[in-house]
């Protein structure tokens, strides 16, 4: 019978209907013989010439049943009733495939998330069953064999982020002789760990391994090294994006310049150094971050620069031996086509000023951790020495607090992974400089990976006093003797059972990690997302990590969520794997699920224009009609729903199949002469 | 001018009956229109809340259901003692965030012929409509008489800056809004680090040690910071630290001097008022040193504060936090 | 069991204990107590400013209420030395509404009769008694009645106080009254009812 549309039955077609067992998950609660039967007899009518049911037909022998009923039976269209599709679809697709039919006829209903799992009756949940497996019949019936779209790969990469993880990418893809843009925002490569000193487990020192991989990257015949430079914008899809790269003037000709330093030698404007020195040291106007920067061109700070301020100086010009100044200098923005992104950018850490019982801001000798790692590292502030924010003073007691900003609904709710290893790597580093007596202040000691746990005893060996109890506040109101001039701990030690008030001369706070303040921007830059809490979200989070729900678009490291140096490398090795993956197979297969304007109908109204996440959809002025980009279209469908005039249509779920499967599913499609449905 | 719905609490009328009557004298000048709640009964202050949950309630919330009554145009209600604040503004929230308490609550009063619906007042403390209503622009145009030289220890207490459900102070432990205040006056703030600790409340009837340490730290920081005397929001707060001083002093053999004032008093002092008609007199610990010195033409030098770490040189220190305290300022996030 | 004198086995703490206690004591506290996201870090310990005073830290009170040991928590003296100052509160990282569980647990010691030391008891309800009959605090009331039973010792010390307080005429010696106190007193009459029921149901 018909329903709306106009469409007429199909008689040629010959459908297959599986019904899954899925053991006794959907077979205890779905009387599935019973289903297979009835759709053999009750629906012979629409096209079925065979229907099974089976204990499991996700497994190889299930799918060759489907497969020898395809070559011997002649099926023209198959339907499979078991679990969700999100989680076979694609096992059945290709093994409609491997058997000569095409993977797009094929249809799946989940009986078992929605049936089985849902229901407790068992007569109601059979009935349902019957009517979804109705259901998919009927709209089996109005697909169509798809191909799908096969787009280029370019086999050049854009990595954005030159940290360890956009380095350790870059050089992967560069090493297999493929080419790569590594652009950075900040004037040298080397992120975060380049102002480390050491790194836990092995202490070894974070300049000595990394910076072999910045000059490594430096050299690469295969990289492009684009560092004070951003990206402004990202056209196109996977295996062609359009990317416009902003290169930011140094105001120093690099092909003049030595990096002799001079210039900065003799700048007069000293400026606090509030990202490399992270607020402890200072800089000046034109400046390298630091002493083995790559590239090795300073960069002009104009805004604190006294001639682009005032109009005089110009002292570095005076002394540069090369002439490689030029104030006239330009930003030059470039446009460059990739196959594939990388997005490697990195963490901020949490603001401590904003947990005022800790008195960071107020208290001199309240420092956070990235202080200490500048005052730890021989090239800063103190040239390694750990002394108080008088510059001189050595401290003979400090506390380390654990957790500041980090599992707290007060700030951020989650743990940040590394701050438990960085507190015992402090704490080992005061004792071996200064002798100093050493408290650790924790709730939980995380300490899980490879060495980890042996590092911890290490620490323990060497004297540390541990105290489990989160710090309630650091004050320098004295109360009792022997407090006055130091910075009083006030702390439960829960393991003792009573409140404790410790003095100490330093208080180091080991803050969490968060996502960088233009995260969402950025995400929206390239087409990804954020989670709630601002990290890039993932494709899966335990299935694949690296990938994102868009094409091409990669992720690594702490842009993904917080982690430590060897899982930060570990994701930026797969990104580039799989990056190469894609590069090897010069061309990747799109899923032909997706969206197109029926030009005739459209009306020109633009109502899709805005609404589609993808950016897919181009209006033509000349034609006034509007035209889906099949490469960009990831079928959402919400164009379909918008379109005003019904002018969209969507492969794979379009108006006739909807409806065909809604009669279906209110058994329309049964003989009439039977009477009411069974 | 502004209108509010005012809600004295008991102390104003007996123990801290400066504060009332600086408060009464303060309020023209400074454009805030305050109407008394018709018959409003006393909010149980903490002693109550440890007898039982509904009653407890109950008897808070009549006041809200009287004020929404006579309500009239204005929808906040302005508290100046800070238990009273507390009460009113706890019940209103816990009555929005469990619903099953509001349902209690407006049962009982319904027995009074009484409902309130929670969420339809505003319960706000007298120094945030101070600051953030009539606004620190207008405070300092009217002050005729600045309190130059005077060294003023903010002490804001416990209960008004927490918990802070509304997110009305920009920060917990070390709110600004008193200090912003004092400096408008043209007196001269110390950094007192114990601003927003507990003077021990009714630990001096219950448990005195523990009330009579407490009372000695604020008094000993005040103190060691040189504080001409203590500025204070909170009748409670008030008592405890002026009028048990002497024993304190007793307790621990010690001999501060320290006046603990109502901040409105001071407030009345810089718009020209005097002395006598802001309640001064009436503090067991003598303010009359302390007052001495607005009179002086050239006041004498003070006595060096204790010496915190130079910031001058050596490494530099983070800049401040600029801290901006608006409801909803943590982004949404309702702190349960 | 075998067949032993129970009371001679030496045994740790049993799990029979109560474990209906939390239930109890989240139903009968303002708002959402969270009770149950303690993570014991100690943090309410460590800010507790009369915690030096307290038999147990708070934190230590809620792992004993978590473990149901109804009789130790309702005896320990730690929700009576609180004073409210809400600094645990604000600073719990996990939002746990540790004052007014404070407060919870009072009033379940008062009504099991389980608290060790009557002068914060007697005092509340002394102050309530004034409240009831009157609608306002009445101070001298209290602090007569109060301090006679409790601290007589220290009313010699308090006599110059308590002069400068009258003189200053900031304590009346006869109390106030509101105009509706019958109204109040039906409204708390009726409170009272409906809690009677609301612990009924928590209870279970």
């Amino acid at each position: 019978m018909t329903g709306g549309n106009g469409r007429k039955p199909e008689q040629q077609e010959r459908i297959g209907v599986y019904v899954c067992h899925c053991g006794s998950n959907i077979a205890g609660v779905v009387d599935v013989q019973q289903v297979a039967e009835w759709a053999a007899s009750r629906l012979k009518h629409r096209g079925v010439v065979v229907a099974r049911d089976y204990k499991f037909m996700c497994s190889s022998l299930g799918q060759e049943l489907v497969e020898r009923d395809i070559k011997e039976l002649g099926l023209t269209r198959v339907v499979v009733a078991a679990c969700s599709p999100h989680l076979h679809e694609k096992t059945f697709r290709t093994a409609c495939a491997r058997a000569g039919l095409n993977p797009f006829l094929m249809e799946m209903v989940s009986i078992r998330e929605q049936v089985s799992w849902v229901h407790t009756d068992k007569e109601i949940a059979t009935l349902k069953a019957q009517a979804v497996v109705s259901g998919g019949v009927e709209r089996v019936l109005h697909h169509v064999a798809l191909e799908p779209l096969r787009v280029p790969i370019h086999p050049a990469t854009l990595v954005v982020g030159g940290g360890i993880a956009g380095i350790q990418a870059a050089l992967e893809i560069a090493d297999a002789g493929f080419h790569v843009y590594l652009v950075e925002r900040e004037p040298s490569i080397g992120g975060h760990m380049a102002q480390f000193d050491k790194t836990f487990p092995t202490l070894d020192c974070a300049a000595c391994i990394l910076t072999p991989r910045m000059v490594q990257a430096w050299g690469h015949p295969n990289i492009t090294l684009l560092t004070w430079s951003e990206v402004e914008k990202v056209e196109g899809y996977v295996g062609s994006f359009n990317v416009t790269i902003r290169r930011r003037a140094r105001k120093i000709k690099e092909e003049l310049c030595t990096g002799c330093g001079i210039c900065q030698e003799k700048c007069p404007k000293k400026v606090v150094d509030t990202i490399y020195e992270a607020g402890l040291g200072y800089r000046k106007a034109v400046y390298t971050p630091f002493a083995q920067a790559v590239p090795k061109f300073p960069v002009m700070d104009v805004e604190n620069c006294i001639y682009f301020q005032k109009g005089t100086c110009k002292a570095c010009e005076k002394f540069c031996p090369t002439n490689a100044i030029d104030f006239k200098q330009d930003d030059v923005v470039m446009q460059v086509e990739v196959g594939n992104i990388i997005l490697a950018t990195g963490y901020e850490i949490f603001d401590a000023r904003k947990v005022s019982n800790y008195g960071y801001g107020r208290l001199a000798n309240v420092f956070t951790s990235l202080e200490m790692e500048r005052l730890t590292n021989a090239a800063g502030p103190t040239n390694g020495r750990i002394v108080l924010r008088d510059g001189k003073t050595v401290p003979e007691s400090v506390g380390v607090i654990h957790c500041v900003g980090s599992r707290d609904r007060n700030f951020n709710n989650y743990c940040s992974v590394i701050c438990c290893m960085q507190s015992l790597k402090f704490a080992h580093l005061v004792h071996e400089r200064t002798g100093a007596r050493v408290y650790n202040f924790y709730i939980d000691m995380r300490t899980p990976f490879k060495d980890y746990d042996e590092f911890y005893q290490r620490v323990m060996e060497e004297g540390t006093l541990f105290v489990r109890g989160k710090v309630a506040e650091v004050t320098d109101a004295a109360r009792l003797p022997g407090e006055e001039g130091k910075l009083i701990i006030q702390v439960e030690d829960t393991l003792a059972g009573k409140q404790r008030r410790i003095p100490v001369d330093m208080v180091i706070l080991s803050v969490g990690l968060e996502p960088r303040p233009d995260a969402n921007e950025v995400a929206k830059r390239f087409g990804i997302s954020c989670s709630v809490n601002g990290w890039f979200i993932e494709k899966h989070p335990k299935l694949d990590p690296v990938a994102t729900m868009t094409e091409g678009i990669y992720i690594a490291g702490c842009a993904q969520g917080p982690k430590d140096i060897p899982a930060t490398v570990s994701q930026g090795a797969a990104a580039a794997a799989r990056v190469l993956g894609k590069i090897q197979q010069k061309e990747m297969a799109l899923e032909p699920v997706r969206a197109s304007v029926v030009e005739e109908q459209c009306s020109g109204c633009r109502i899709c224009n805005g609404l589609c996440p993808f950016n897919a959809i181009t209006f033509h002025e000349d034609r006034m009609v509007s035209e889906i980009n099949p490469a960009l279209c990831q079928g959402c469908g919400t164009c379909v729903a918008a379109c005003p005039a019904g002018a969209i249509v969507g492969t794979v779920f379009s108006n006739e199949q909807v409806l065909a499967q809604i009669d279906g599913l209110m058994l329309l499609n049964l003989e009439e002469s039977l009477g009411t449905p069974s | 001018m502004s209108e509010y719905l005012l809600y004295p609490g008991c102390s104003m009328e007996s123990s801290a009956k400066a504060y009332y009557d600086s408060l009464m004298k303060v309020a023209e000048p400074l454009g805030l229109h305050l109407k008394e709640i018709e018959d409003w009964n006393c909010c149980g202050a903490t002693e109550y809340l440890g007898i039982s949950l509904t009653p407890a309630y109950a008897l808070i919330s009549r006041n809200l259901a009287l004020a929404a009554r006579q309500a009239n145009g204005t929808r906040t209600v302005v508290a100046p003692c800070s238990a009273c604040y507390l009460n009113l503004a706890k019940a209103d929230y816990y009555m929005r965030e469990q619903p099953r308490l509001g349902h209690m609550v407006n049962e009982a009063l319904a027995a009074g012929d009484l409902a309130y619906e929670p969420g339809s007042l505003d319960v706000r403390h007298l120094l945030d409509v101070i600051v953030y209503d009539i606004g620190l622009d207008i405070v300092k145009e009217k002050v005729v008489r600045p309190l130059t030289g005077l060294r003023v220890a903010p002490y804001l207490g416990c209960m008004v800056p927490r918990p802070d459900f509304e997110h009305r102070w920009s920060d917990h432990e070390h709110p600004v809004e008193l200090d912003q205040l004092l400096k408008a006056l043209g007196a001269e703030v110390i950094d007192f680090p114990l601003k927003t600790h507990c003077c021990g409340g009714h630990m001096t009837q219950i448990g005195p040690d523990t009330a009579f340490e407490l009372i000695r730290r604020l008094v000993s920081s005040a103190d060691t910071y040189h504080a001409d005397l203590m500025a204070t929001l909170c009748p409670m707060c008030q008592l405890n630290v002026d009028a048990y001083q002497g024993e304190m002093n007793r307790h621990f053999g010690t001999s501060y001097h320290m006046p603990v004032v109502f901040f409105t008093q001071l407030i009345g002092l810089a718009l020209g008022l005097e002395a006598k008609e802001l309640g001064f007199g009436s503090e067991m610990v003598s303010a009359r040193k302390a007052l001495a010195k607005i009179g002086l033409e050239a006041p004498e030098p003070v006595a060096a504060a204790p010496a915190k770490a130079h910031k001058a040189e050596g490494l530099p220190m983070p800049p401040p936090l600029t801290r901006r305290a608006r409801k909803g300022s943590r982004e949404g996030e309702v702190k349960s | 069991m075998l067949d032993v004198n129970l009371e001679r086995v030496r045994a740790g703490l049993r799990t029979e204990e109560d474990l209906s206690l939390l239930h109890e004591v989240s139903a009968s506290t303002a708002g959402v107590s969270r009770l149950e996201m303690c993570i014991q870090c100690g943090t309410c310990g460590g800010s507790c400013p009369s915690a030096a005073d307290m038999d147990h830290t708070p934190r230590m009170l809620f792992a004993m209420l978590r473990a149901g040991m109804r009789e130790f928590v309702l005896r320990s003296n730690t929700p009576w030395i609180c004073v409210s100052c809400y600094h645990c509160v604000v600073r719990c990282p996990q939002n746990v509404h540790i004052a007014d569980v404070m407060y919870s647990l009072k009033g379940m010691a008062i009504k099991a009769k389980l608290y060790q030391d009557s002068t914060a008891p007697d005092f509340s309800r002394t102050f309530v008694d004034m409240v009831e009959d009157y609608g306002r605090s009445y101070e001298f009331g209290l602090a007569t009645r109060h301090y006679l039973k409790h601290f007589p010792l220290r009313l010699p010390g308090m006599t110059s106080m308590a002069f400068g307080m009258l003189t200053k005429e900031r304590m009346t010696i006869t109390p106030k009254r509101i105009k509706n106190i019958r109204q109040l007193k039906a409204i708390l009459k009726r409170a009272k009812e409906v809690e009677t029921s609301n612990e009924a149901g928590g209870a279970r």
